[in-house]
């Protein structure tokens, strides 16, 4: 349905002192208000408009009630990092928009509800008053449906204030609400009510605008969960056992779901792969090793305190030599921790999960895209190595929706690993399970039912032929073996992303989620402080032969990690030489919040003797708190 | 002289053609005389017997003396040792995937009982087509002795601690959370124990198995009762069992009224001879029943408690292919490229 309300209202601001499609979004509400839909409303409507756009959304760990907050970016520049300040509030939380509209910088602006008055609050912002609940009388009497639909009228009243074309709002709209035609039209009225009160009672003072560009052309809007979930369904997985857990629920939610409709037999309607929601996660990793065992293509995907479960079976993959793939969508711990909240700091657990001598390949993905196509390596490196991988996405990447190019068609095929063949077994002499015949550490494999000798798995010590030994040269051998298999891993493995700016004294590492604010960071370092910097993005442990020379090259390498503890670095610290780690430096960032660019600039600016240190208690930045969920 | 040839008598081979050798694994390294050594004769003896190909086989265990033993039956069977009580999580994903496995799992009444509880618990409530041993000894043998969770109350150790904690009875847990066929047994009753394993077999669903298997260095002493002779001595036998396998179609004369006559999916029937005229191993009520009155009355109830037959098992209600998923071929698992464009059409 088009209406005729297309027109923005005049604006006060003169158009050469407009701020165009470059500013923050912030509308903070109650969780449980149905504001994802209004939010991934007014999201995908800027993406249509052509422009640059990323959502994060911040949400408590609780069913309803408690505040939450969603937050876009828009960037003519094409960047998708969070940014700290918040541009332009909404404010629809009674509880934390007083806090909200204090944590703003000066001019900014704030939609809010009229009866709130937080105009009175300061008097260096710029206020819109709308009588939400006054509108949504006019759009519906039903209790529930009002309290739903309230927060579509923020979406009419920014299209309005920001020239957000309505039509591309209504568009939006029934891509989000398709199927349900009774929810499209009150919706519909709502978002046209919003854009009505401003045209008609309102008068543009801020300097935020929208503008249509062409930078979104042949893009698509995926969450990092669902990109990793599509290409677990293009690897093959033929075996899903899962345990429900914050962040990482939703990847195999919507793998379950493209399972059920892709791959599904044609001819029989029978299904191609086995998914169980296990009893815990324990469970859910024994069903995996299993199912590698048998020759299935098997994963799991959890979070941290479910890894810290999975230690156990983890280690006795890792010794039996079981490919089992791990997603692990990391969120904030120890323990509990911030269940909603990212971070990346499961990075050294992983890599050594499990009691004795064992260490792990860890894929690192930074973009949805990267979460696909490491979906796809995870299974055939785990195959060709037998062994479990993880693939450490987290909760930033993970749960919130990103703009990818659209995913390519894998068109290699499965690499199912060595499996052993006549040939190999003569060649072998005398089957041995754990024989390394090729010298690269990978011995070969048959399957339970399949062609080739039995052989028996066993968590405790074993020799080349499977046999329980306790024998010190059998271990020995047996764990060597394993370590030359690690090490043949490393050139197999993602090499990092690298780029070198000539003459760049200095060196950032990052990997992951920072990415995105790594990259603008050095726009931001070459730009205000005229810092030249290369830049080195890891994509999987154990590390390769870039990593060394890319820290020779340069006199002072940052290395960028969202956990406190340096975790990556001292991995790397793990394997350099002192030279190397001598010239390493940590950029940290861990309070929970996705990290942006200005935090990674300004730390290496303060370490470079650029900039003096921010006071500790900053009037104005990360302030998204809450007290009192669980 | 004339000499006339001896004729080399035929090997003896089942009904597939192999050998019972074949159906033997390593030496045991248990205790001479220990019960689980006479659990793997068995097995071996109706693994022979029912003429099932070892290499379809997949063997589980957790940790403990119990779950040495699938060392020592069909050597040529792929084996799985797991971590301490999850056997069974290993085993649900092995036989999802290749559904053409008979799964046999090996578990002990502490690898069960306390740590694998909650395994336990899911796999009976799955219905799981796997055979679920559990060498039940009443004591963890491997570290020296200590109480297990199915030790029975005033039990006593060599050092005189007594246990004060009522046991589980795994039996009566599993029949509650739905488990289609559960057996008891003792370990030197050749013939029930060899019916129960052979009509396990043969059932498709999950067998739990609890076969009393007397430690004969810690627990087999005065004051115990999982001991030998007291469970000798308190063996209540619901009936006698006879398992005729499909291929075997003989007919067993049983007197009128006092026979119960299952048939298992496959066509093999089982036959119960009651002694005392009442029991129905259909009858969940009627098996908790008689579970709980033995119990009480320190007499473990022998034989096959209860049987659902037809019930179905977790594959078959996950409606998964007929082939193993292990091995499906790349086109079956890769959807096509329109399918990925479809997706991303409705991603933009």
């Amino acid at each position: 349905m088009a209406t005729d309300l297309q027109v923005a209202p005049e604006s006060e601001v003169p158009a050469d002192q407009r701020i165009v499609n470059d500013f923050s979004i912030q509308v903070a509400t109650v969780n449980g208000s149905g504001s994802q839909t209004a939010n991934l409303v007014l999201l995908r409507s800027i993406f249509q408009m052509g422009i640059p756009v990323s959502g994060k959304n911040l949400f408590p760990s609780n069913i309803a009630g408690l505040p939450t907050w969603y937050t876009i970016r828009a960037s003519r520049h094409g960047y998708i990092a969070r940014k700290k300040e918040i541009d332009f509030l909404v404010a629809m939380n009674p509880e934390t928009a007083r806090e909200d509209v204090l944590s703003l910088e000066p001019g900014r602006a704030v939609v809010y509800d009229e009866p709130l008055k937080l105009n009175a609050l300061r008097d260096d912002l710029i206020f819109y008053p709308v009588p939400f609940d006054k509108l949504v009388g006019e759009v519906t009497r039903d209790a529930k449906l009002r309290r739903l639909v309230r927060n579509m009228i923020y979406d009419g009243v920014l299209a309005a204030l920001l020239n957000i074309d309505l039509q591309q709002m209504e568009r939006a709209l029934g891509r989000q609400l398709a199927r349900k035609a009774k929810a499209l039209v009150l919706n519909q009225g709502a978002l046209e009510l919003g854009f009505k009160y401003v045209d008609e009672h309102l008068e543009k003072r801020d300097p935020f605008w929208l503008e249509p560009m062409n930078e979104t052309a042949g893009r698509l809007l995926i969450e990092g969960n669902a990109a990793a979930a599509l290409g677990c369904m293009m690897a093959g997985v033929t075996v899903l056992a899962w345990y429900p857990i914050t962040p990482s629920s939703s990847l195999c939610e919507t793998l379950i779901d493209y399972l059920r409709k892709y791959r599904m037999d044609p001819e029989t309607g029978k299904a191609t792969f086995a998914a169980i929601q296990a009893e815990d996660e324990i469970a859910a990793l024994g069903m995996v090793a299993g199912a590698g065992w048998a020759g299935a293509r098997a994963m799991t995907s959890t979070s941290g305190p479910g890894i810290s479960l999975m230690a156990e079976f983890t280690g006795l993959a890792y010794y039996a030599e079981i490919p089992a793939v791990i997603f692990d969508i990391q969120r904030v711990g120890p323990s509990t921790g911030l269940p909603t909240r990212t971070a990346q700091g499961d990075v050294a657990f992983c890599a050594t999960l499990s009691h004795g001598d064992t260490k792990h390949l860890l894929l690192l993905p930074a973009t949805v895209e990267e979460c696909y196509t490491m979906a796809i390596e995870a299974f055939d490196l785990s195959e060709r190595f037998q062994t479990p991988v993880f693939v450490l996405s987290d909760l930033d990447l993970g749960m919130n929706t990103w703009m990818a190019r659209p995913l390519p068609y894998p068109e290699r095929p499965l690499d199912r690993g060595k499996l052993l063949t006549e040939e190999t077994l003569a060649r072998m002499g005398e089957w041995g399970r754990y024989r390394d015949v090729d010298g690269d550490g990978i011995p070969y494999r048959t399957m339970p039912g399949q062609w080739g000798p039995g052989y028996f798995t066993r968590g405790s010590g074993h020799n080349a032929k499977a046999q329980y030994t306790e024998r010190p040269d059998d271990y020995v051998h047996n764990l060597d073996r394993l370590a030359r298999k690690f090490e043949t891993a490393r050139r197999h493995i993602p090499t990092p992303v690298v780029d070198i700016r000539d003459g760049a004294a200095i060196g950032i590492i990052a990997y992951g989620s920072s990415h995105v604010a790594v990259e603008e960071s050095r726009d931001q370092l070459a730009n205000e402080a005229e810092l030249q910097t290369s830049y080195l993005r890891l994509r999987a442990f154990p590390f390769t032969p870039e990593l060394g020379a890319f820290i020779d090259r340069h006199e002072r390498v940052y290395v960028m990690e969202q956990n406190r503890d340096a975790q990556m670095q001292r991995l790397m610290r793990q394997e350099l030489d002192a030279e190397r780690s001598a010239k390493l430096r940590s950029v940290l960032h861990y309070n929970g919040l996705p990290v942006d660019a200005r935090s990674v600039t300004d730390a290496v600016l303060v370490q470079e003797g650029l900039k003096a240190e921010a006071p500790p208690e900053s009037p104005h930045g990360d302030v998204v708190s809450m007290v009192g969920g669980e | 002289m004339s000499s006339t040839a001896i004729p080399t008598p035929p090997k003896k081979t089942n009904r597939i053609g192999l050998e019972p050798q074949v159906y033997r694994g390593s030496k045991t390294t248990l205790c001479a005389g220990c019960g689980h050594n006479a659990i793997s004769e068995r097995i071996i003896d109706a693994f022979y017997e029912m003429g099932v190909d070892p290499r379809r086989v997949a063997k589980l265990s957790g940790i403990g003396c119990s779950s040495k033993s699938p060392a020592y039956f069909l050597g040529s069977s792929h084996g799985f040792n797991a971590v301490h009580g999850r056997m069974p999580s290993v085993a649900t994903g092995a036989l999802l995937a290749n559904r053409e496995l008979l799964g046999i799992g090996v578990s002990g009444d502490g690898d069960t009982g306390a740590i694998g509880i909650g395994q336990f618990v899911h796999l009976m409530r799955r219905n799981l087509p796997l055979i679920y041993i559990i060498e039940d000894n009443g004591c963890y043998g491997l570290t020296k002795g200590q109480f297990s969770p199915t030790a029975d109350v005033g039990s006593r150790l060599k050092n005189g601690v007594v246990n004060d904690l009522p046991p589980i009875d795994t039996c009566a847990l599993a029949i509650e959370l739905g488990a289609t066929f559960v057996a008891r047994s003792f370990s030197g009753d050749k013939k029930q124990l060899l019916a129960i394993l052979k009509a396990a077999v043969a059932h498709r669903g999950t067998s739990m198995i609890d076969v009393l298997s007397p430690c004969v260095t810690f627990n087999d002493h005065e004051g115990s009762t999982k001991s030998y002779a007291y469970v000798k001595d308190h063996d209540e036998p619901l009936g006698s069992l006879n398992f005729v396998p499909f291929f075997e179609d003989i007919s067993v004369e049983y007197e009128a009224g006092t026979t119960t006559e299952v048939t298992l999916h496959d066509g093999s029937r089982l036959l119960l001879h009651k002694l005392d005229g009442k029991y129905d191993p259909t009858n969940k009520f009627e098996a908790l029943r008689v579970l709980h009155e033995t119990g009480a009355r320190g007499e473990f109830a022998t034989g096959l408690l209860y049987i659902e037959a037809n019930k179905p098992d977790f594959i078959a209600m996950l409606n998964i292919v007929d082939e193993p998923l292990a091995t499906l071929p790349l086109e079956k698992l890769r959807p096509p490229k329109a399918a990925l464009d479809e997706i991303m059409e409705a991603l933009t």
